[in-house]
């Protein structure tokens, strides 16, 4: 982690890994929104409305990894004191928003045809508000401490003590009886969805989540751009 | 109900709002760092 603590290295391997992550990004979502949209057949039950759980399920994905990211980059910030560890938490922020609200959003359109009803307060629903809300709270405090000058500590320990609704999030259809359908998509097997559902779902999760990647490195070398901008102003100001 | 608009809908806001944020990603980026390198002397 360390190694990345100077900028210009970071930058060294920053520049061209946002170049690979779109393309590979772009290729691999079309690929898998292709499949949902063209290949797949529709659901015995659902219809073709079956076609939304790639795209919902990586937009979940990410506005939950994107929290994540902003756990371990706050945790970086208050233990080790890592340089690039608030850029990063910020660059994050706001397409992990973004994702957070294409969840709600995609849910909330597959829910009207499957459930009857736009939106339910039941747990899983619910617990992704918060953290959509919580993303909002994290971008206003960072962007006012870093407006102060601040080293962004509030920020990080935000960050850190949101992380608790992850799991709330996760262990939501099994805590409390929800409309939401329980866990049906394993990575070690037993998934209940028929595969020839479900292939263009890998394609979706890492092609959108090379583009958010992609997206957040852009956000840092702004960042640190901007930064460079300011001490060259400061300096040129103080001679 | 047709089932199809909804799900043209689902992907609609998710392309739309991705391209948007990549795009508008790359230009600050774009921006801010030619603004950096005006600035070297």
């Amino acid at each position: 982690m360390h190694a990345f603590a100077n900028p210009a290295r970071f930058l060294k391997i920053a520049r061209p890994a946002t170049a690979w992550l779109l393309g590979i990004g772009l290729a691999l979502a079309a690929a898998g929104i292709a499949g949902a949209l063209f290949v797949i057949p529709p659901d015995y039950l659902q219809g073709e409305t079956v076609r939304i759980l790639p795209v919902h399920v990586s937009t979940a994905w990410l506005g939950m990894a994107g929290w994540g990211a902003i756990a371990a980059a706050s945790i970086s910030q208050i233990v080790w004191r890592h340089p690039l560890a608030a850029i990063a938490g910020r660059a994050v922020a706001v397409p992990g928003a973004t994702f957070a609200g294409l969840c709600l959003a995609t849910g909330s359109i597959w829910g009207r045809p499957t459930w009857g009803t736009w939106w339910e307060w039941d747990g899983r629903l619910t617990s992704m508000l918060i953290l959509f809300f919580l993303y909002l709270g994290y971008i206003g405090l960072a962007a006012a401490e870093r407006e102060r000058g601040g080293e962004g500590r509030m920020a990080a320990l935000f960050g850190l003590v949101g992380a608790v609704n992850l799991p709330i999030i996760h262990y939501s259809v099994l805590w409390w009886r929800t409309l939401h359908q329980g866990q049906s998509i394993s990575i070690a097997g037993g998934s209940t969805i028929a595969p020839e559902l479900l292939w263009p779902l890998p394609l979706t999760m890492i092609g959108f989540t090379a583009l958010f990647a992609a997206i957040a490195l852009m956000r840092m070398r702004t960042e640190l751009a901007r930064m460079k901008l300011e001490a060259r102003l400061r300096r040129s100001a103080a001679e | 109900m047709n089932q199809w608009s909804f799900v043209l809908a689902a992907y609609g806001v998710v392309i739309i709002a991705t391209l948007i944020l990549l795009l508008a990603s790359w230009r600050a980026m774009l921006g801010a760092e030619a603004a950096a390198a005006g600035t070297r002397r």
